[in-house]
């Protein structure tokens, strides 16, 4: 138990929460070989603002979460929480900085044998000293916010995907976070948990003066509540700036991204053996390079 | 690429040896995290209970018919040399020095210990585990620990319950169907069985057994694939690795216990 919460009041500075120098990533070692999933990426994440992380499954988006809650370590260059390097941080930093996170998994990652009334709590049972009936209140506070203070007493296995998903974002939001990373918070949604969880994202954001940066496919809904929005891919930074900003990007690489064709820079066939090797010269394939929409 | 290439060699040698790692750093970090857990001794009572209790049923009905099948097979044996009266005694011995513990340990394998595996594996499929790393809370000590102390606890009491009920499963065959003296029967038990000697080994060989079986389990969990497949593989590998494990742990101890 830890009583001594670190206070979550944003600092009074406009040096950006998060800044990403140089990072290198990619499964395999040494650096050079394997599957490179970043290579080189620079950005920052202003503090008050949604931040949408956008770009091809397996471009590195979810790995740029990953290294901001230091569960991987980049291979090259630095990670900046509130200018402390992640990297360079021992368990008990590394739990510090964490209090100061909140993170929504794509699934909602919540416990299959507490109600959600119970999943809320968690996070407050294990690391503050609060009463209970103090707990009560935080957790139907936060249940209320995403509309589920109804549903404390369901258990997962009777809460529907999105309804899931609202209660491990009121868990993320129990200990008053800084930072609520969303990983994507709209697969699988239909079109009405689908807006709920949007103007959720940032009516939070905006109330609760927090920082959010949220991984998504979902261009439409993405490109409405986010203040900005940075395309990755091929390991690099394609594109950033305010939504309008990157839909008239005439850059390749976001032209594709933005109107979704199935081809362009971000190659539909994995790279491997080319068609002469496999099948022999000559041989012409019907492959689909697409024009999809 | 061959599977005698020196490079495959050497990469099986290290990814052998990490895991050999990665297994004794977790056991450190469970052993040392005892004081914690006990200190929310009712994390340790649910896994208790979980473990335990539900494991009741499966371990007395064992426990019944490996008692009945003792005092049949035992009284065969001693009738032939008139000494049928001592069958208390061996089934008794049996049982609190070998049969209890093993048995219960193989059976607690497969009920408890696969129940954990699964449970870990598919915590760590749902990114349970990860949610709590990412919001500071050790998976370690909240998850596994309370689940080692707790099946550690449960192993020896279900040992225990395990001889008891095999021993009154040898009364109802040696003295209530074949008909030896009933007297004899628990007379000769208690003049024969040595609370050190017999019954602390049985403990102690239970107590290990606990921790090695829960052990792995966790270990399996904990290291598993986060993939269906996965988790299956790693429920397959701790019944495999914690059987064999008892059965070799057990050839050991009994070994240094009879030196003693």
């Amino acid at each position: 138990m830890n009583t001594n919460l670190p206070t979550s009041a944003p600092a009074p500075t406009h040096a950006p929460l998060i800044e990403l120098k140089d990072v290198h990533f990619g499964y395999g070692q040494p650096v050079n070989t394997g599957r490179k999933i970043l290579d080189g990426v620079t950005l920052s994440i202003e503090r008050g603002k949604v931040t949408a992380l956008m770009g091809a499954s397996g471009g590195g988006k979810t790995t740029v979460l990953r290294l901001i809650g230091g569960q991987v370590k980049a291979q090259q260059g630095e990670v900046l929480f509130d200018n402390s390097n992640i990297a360079t941080l021992d368990q008990n930093g590394l739990y510090a900085v964490r209090r100061r996170m909140g993170m929504l998994f794509q699934f909602g990652a919540i416990f299959s044998d507490l109600s959600a009334f119970d999943n809320v709590a968690f996070p407050l049972r294990e690391l503050t000293d609060l009463s209970e009936p103090m707990i009560r209140d935080i957790v139907l506070m936060k249940l209320h916010a995403v509309g589920l203070r109804g549903a404390r007493d369901l258990m997962p296995s009777e809460l529907s995907g999105g309804m899931a998903r609202r209660v491990a974002l009121a868990r993320a939001m129990a200990l008053d976070p800084e930072l609520v990373m969303y990983d994507e918070p709209f697969a699988g949604l239909d079109p009405i948990s689908l807006g709920t969880s949007g103007q959720l994202i940032r009516q939070l954001n905006d109330a609760l003066g927090i920082t959010s940066i949220i991984v998504s496919h979902d261009l439409e809904e993405t490109f409405l509540i986010a203040d900005k929005v940075i395309i990755l891919a091929n390991g690099k930074i394609a594109a950033q700036g305010t939504p309008d900003e990157v839909k008239n990007s005439d850059d390749p690489l976001v032209h594709q991204f933005v109107n979704a064709k199935a081809d362009g820079p971000v190659k539909f066939q994995y790279p491997g053996a080319s068609i002469e090797e496999d099948f022999g010269s000559g041989v012409k394939l019907p492959v689909k390079t697409g024009n999809s929409k | 690429m061959s599977w005698l290439s020196p490079s495959d060699i050497g990469f099986a040698v290290r990814s052998a040896l990490a895991n050999i790692g990665h297994a004794a750093r977790l056991f450190v970090r469970l052993v040392s995290l005892a004081g914690a857990s006990f200190k929310r001794f009712g994390l340790i009572r649910d896994q208790i209970h979980f473990l335990g209790n539900y494991s009741l049923l499966i371990i007395t009905v064992s426990g019944l018919f490996v008692g009945f099948v003792l005092g049949l097979q035992g009284y065969y044996t001693l009738q032939r040399y008139g000494s049928s009266e001592a069958l208390g005694l061996l089934v008794a011995l049996s049982l609190v020095r070998e049969l209890g513990p093993v048995i219960t340990a193989l059976l607690f394998a497969g009920r408890a210990g696969t129940a954990l595996t699964a449970e870990v594996g598919i915590m760590k499929r749902d990114e349970v585990l990860a949610y709590m790393e990412m919001s500071a809370i050790d998976p370690i000590a909240r998850i596994l620990a309370p689940r080692f102390w707790g099946g550690v606890i449960a192993m020896p009491i279900l040992a225990a319950v395990f001889s008891a009920v095999g021993i009154l499963g040898g009364y109802v065959v040696g003295v209530l169907m074949i008909g030896i003296d009933g007297g004899s029967f628990w007379s000769q038990m208690q003049g024969g069985v040595d609370v050190w000697r017999d019954v602390g080994n049985g403990v102690i060989k239970s107590v290990v057994f606990g921790v090695a079986v829960t052990f792995i389990a966790l270990f399996q969990g904990y290291e598993a694939q986060p993939t269906p497949e996965g988790v299956a593989r790693a429920t397959t590998r701790t019944v495999v690795m914690g059987s064999l494990a008892v059965l070799g742990l057990d050839f050991m101890l009994t070994a240094m216990m009879f030196s003693i």
